[in-house]
């Protein structure tokens, strides 16, 4: 047991009274700026042009970091943001799913923008307050804590003590105690915090905490993606915590409240007799897909080598669904059916510095059983669910770290690795436990862990600088887009979902499009045109949900049973119907189909345009390493042979017979790399940017975009100019 | 035990005077629609009557607030200060007991109050007791179960 806190044992350094603010339609129109360098805390207006071009979420996200940051700005610079936001439609009670937060900064790992989503209870309550996004800026000459109080409208920075836990299992635990104002205060508290392997490594996370009554006990969810942790961390922010009292339907104000009721009690009677019978989200989560993907060979499997294997049913849903302790509704949000948020209680840990003790592990979901479990070839639950807690708790991101460990046990099977150079671990397929010790020596910041820490992008420069390996091996294995490493699926073999993963603003993040079934198993865009198109329309549709603060899983993670006669049911339509009278019903304005798009279509040229700011955004950013796009050694060749074979002798024209298999993978790869390319052509087409990737000046007048700050960058891509 | 409305459509003549007692009660109107209990015609002069059963307690597990709660007497409540309206108990409810009015942001249901019972003209509602079921554990079961994950 840690030490207990009150707020009273912390120093407070200020102490700013700006008020609530009533919401109005889903926007309280003000943005709150937290300094803590200069320990300046003020209110920012947020204008109607704010609104119309950015919607909310991402979109307010973006905006407040281009304004708050330069073209040379780097990840580690103090005017380098944090911006917390979370969209007109978030904090409602009644749809499920609408409880998401947006976190955008400039990404240690890429340099340029990362958006990350994330559920609990800090953005709405944020919101609560009448705070459409929260800036945190500077850096702190001492750990700070900045604490929220949406009922109060108060801001209060507090110094944080030398020993309060860093860990966010203790951590939250302890600051969401120290805020509340009694027992039944507990859930009123949500913490943004990280952990000490943040300090040290370049992929940490933010945990977005929420206190869980049943359990009486703090949870987590992850903005995992791209660094963000590491960003908080450079600040000196122990945490952030957030707090409101008083949850209740329709704070936002909708302009229509009964009919928010009646879309979101449509969709949980959905939910209800669906799930059990389509996705099982209510008992598995995003677990389900276990044997889903490694039924259809896209399961990350040793370094995203194979894409299935034998031992693929001894980490299937059924294994976590006897595991998840709760049996019970287990949301991220109040009022979301589709309570996918599950959880192993009285988990004892076998490794590490809590060894012995028994935890909560929040998870895994799927990217997490698949990344720190397959991928690393770890069949053992137990294994993955130590990963999966630790790393959560050291503030690292599970995709990132499964990716990364996956990328050093390949490079240890080909010996490129030894114990010398792990500082002795042993990292051979399927050793969790060696996998465990990176991540501890990443909170300690000490041995090897340290260097792994830096992600597969620095890892293959550094392994073929310093250990003479296969610089073109290295750069083939290493599954990173812009320096972030690639999510959970077998992209290889679709085409479309390489452009999926790559093609992406932030880096190769499922979250943009998810077009393998499409693509590779109902061949349904089989033109590079239809590809552009999806690769259009799912990356803009799937924005959206980015600018209201909601979550994509009950888009379609649930189903109408009659989706499926309507055209196009990868869509969703009924869904996109229901988003629409959402969206309209709590803001009261008008929407259709093409407005919906079009709203996102704003925001993510600006986001594009933005990573051409930072010097990124560029066609040569934006090819996957080959690992992603074909079979990189003949080994993996052989393992889908006929498949390989198949296609050389249909759509390469060339007959595979007599031929050796290094030839066949050359053959095979020259194709696919020339496919890549002719895909990226059509897209950029499509998306109304140059064939080097840059949104054009004619496109974002079309789009209302063309401010002159916006232009001044393009037009100086264009030129040659930058 | 579990204390309930025990229900006799075969008894009910759709008069109505259990929903109008039972809406002027509690939402001072008389209005079928915020009425605790339910009288829909069956055809053929016949009525069917809907209250909850305090039995399934499925809308208990449901509430993400832990709003919904069963009392002493095996009754289910709602606690109007912690409920945020997300109607997730309305869903789940399997014989729409669990009741809305539009825009109005917490639901209701039957209480077991006994108020209809003494002016029905027809003696077609009772206040009754049955003993509890698997069913009826279930919830209190699983919740039992999370709580020994208290990290307390």
């Amino acid at each position: 047991m840690s030490k207990t806190f009150s707020k009273n044992d912390f120093k407070l350094i200020s102490e700013t009274k700006l008020g609530t603010r009533p919401i109005h339609r889903g926007y309280a129109m003000r943005s709150l700026y937290v300094n803590v360098g200069t320990r300046e805390v003020k209110d920012k207006p947020v204008s109607e042009a704010m609104k119309k071009h950015f919607v909310g979420g991402k979109g307010f996200g973006l905006r407040l970091l281009w304004d708050g940051t330069k073209a040379s700005t780097k990840w580690n610079d103090p005017e380098n943001e944090i911006v917390i936001a979370m969209g007109p439609v978030c904090g409602n009670t009644n749809y499920p799913g609408s409880g998401k937060s947006l976190v955008v900064s400039l990404s240690p790992m890429t340099g340029v923008p990362i958006d990350s989503n994330v559920g609990g209870y800090f953005g709405p309550y944020l919101k609560f307050g009448g705070w459409d996004a929260l800036e945190l800026q500077g850096k702190s000459d001492r750990e700070v804590i900045v604490y929220i109080d949406s009922n109060e409208g108060l801001v209060q920075l507090y110094e944080a003590p030398a020993d309060i836990e860093q860990d966010t299992h203790l951590l939250a635990e302890q600051l969401t105690h120290a805020f509340a104002k009694d027992e039944k205060d507990l859930q009123s508290v949500a913490v943004v915090s990280a952990g000490r392997g943040a300090d040290h490594s370049p992929m940490g996370l933010l945990n977005f905490s929420l206190y869980d009554k049943r359990r009486q006990g703090v949870r987590v969810k992850q903005a995992g993606r791209g660094g963000i942790g590491t960003v908080l961390r450079d600040k000196k922010i122990r945490a952030v915590v957030g707090r409101f009292a008083g949850v209740s339907q329709n704070l936002n104000d909708a302009a229509d409240p009964a009919a928010v009721q009646r879309v979101g009690l449509k969709l949980h009677r959905e939910i209800i007799v669906n799930d059990d019978k389509q996705c099982k989200m209510r008992r598995q989560g995003t677990a389900h897909l276990m044997e889903v993907m490694n039924d259809y060979d896209l399961l990350p499997t040793k370094n995203h080598k194979y894409g299935q294997d034998p031992r693929g049913p001894e980490i299937a849903s059924w294994v976590w669904e006897k595991l998840f302790s709760q049996k019970l509704p287990d949301g991220c949000w109040f009022g979301c059916t589709m309570a996918c948020a599950h959880a192993v209680d009285h988990f004892e840990l076998k490794t590490g510095p809590y060894k012995g003790t028994k935890v909560c592990v929040d998870g895994p979901e799927y990217e997490t059983a698949a990344g720190v479990g397959s991928n690393l070839y770890v069949y053992d639950p137990h294994g993955i669910l130590e990963l999966n807690f630790y790393c959560d708790t050291y503030g690292i991101d599970t995709i990132s770290f499964g990716t990364m460990t996956g990328f050093l046990m390949e490079c240890w099977e080909h010996g490129i690795l030894n114990k010398e150079r792990t500082d002795g671990i042993d990292l051979s397929w399927g050793n969790w436990e060696g996998a465990a010790q990176i991540l501890h020596d990443m909170a300690d910041g000490k041995r090897f862990g340290v260097l792994a820490g830096k992600g597969v992008k620095y890892l293959a420069e550094y392994f073929a600088k310093e250990y003479g390996a296969d610089a073109q091996f290295m750069k083939d294995i290493a599954l990173h887009g812009k320096g972030l490493e690639q999510s959970e699926y077998i992209s290889k073999e679709s085409l479309a979902q390489q452009g999926g993963y790559y093609l992406t603003n932030k880096g190769p993040q499922h979250d943009e499009a998810w077009l393998i079934f499409m693509d590779m198993v109902n061949n349904r865009i089989p033109s590079f045109e239809n590809k552009a198109e999806a690769l259009h329309y799912f990356p803009m549709f799937r924005t959206w949900f980015g600018l209201q603060g909601l979550c994509k899983l009950p888009w379609n993670d649930v189903e109408p049973a009659d989706n499926a006669k309507w055209p196009e049911p990868n869509k969703v339509p009924e869904h996109v119907d229901n988003y629409r009278e959402l969206y309209t019903a709590i803001t009261g304005e008008p929407l259709d189909w093409p407005g919906l798009i079009r709203m996102s279509e704003k925001v993510y040229n600006f986001q594009r345009v933005f990573n051409v700011r930072q010097g990124g955004g560029q066609r040569k950013d934006d090819y996957p390493p080959y690992r992603a796009m074909g079979p990189v050694l003949e080994d993996e060749y052989v393992a889908r042979g006929e498949r390989y074979d198949k296609q050389m002798k249909e759509k390469i024209g060339i007959d595979p017979a007599g031929k050796s298999v290094a030839e066949k993978v050359k053959i095979t790869r020259e194709f696919r790399l020339k496919q890549y390319d002719s895909l990226i052509d059509a897209v950029f087409k499509r998306r109304g940017w140059t064939s080097d990737g840059c949104p054009t000046p004619e496109h974002l007048k079309e789009l209302e975009m063309d401010f002159p700050e916006v232009l001044a960058v393009v037009n100086d891509r264009i030129a040659g100019k930058a | 035990m579990i204390k309930y409305l025990k229900l006799y459509d075969d008894k009910c003549v759709g008069c109505m005077t259990c929903t109008a007692t039972c809406s002027r009660l509690y939402a001072k109107v008389d209005d079928p629609a915020k009425s605790r209990i339910q009288v829909l015609p069956a055809g053929s002069g016949r009525f069917h009557l809907v209250a909850c059963d305090q039995e399934c307690r499925k809308c208990v597990a449901e509430c993400p607030v832990q709003a919904i709660t069963v009392n002493g007497q095996g009754v289910v409540m709602i606690n109007k200060n912690l409920c945020v309206g997300c109607l997730a108990c309305v869903a789940v409810c399997p014989i729409d007991a669990m009741r809305f009015f539009p825009a109005e942001s917490v639901p209701f249901k039957c209480v077991a109050c006994s108020a209809c019972v003494k002016t029905c003209p027809k003696d077609a509602l009772e206040i009754a007791e049955k003993a509890d079921s698997p069913q009826s554990r279930e919830y209190l079961e699983l919740a039992a179960a999370v709580q020994q994950g208290g990290r307390k």
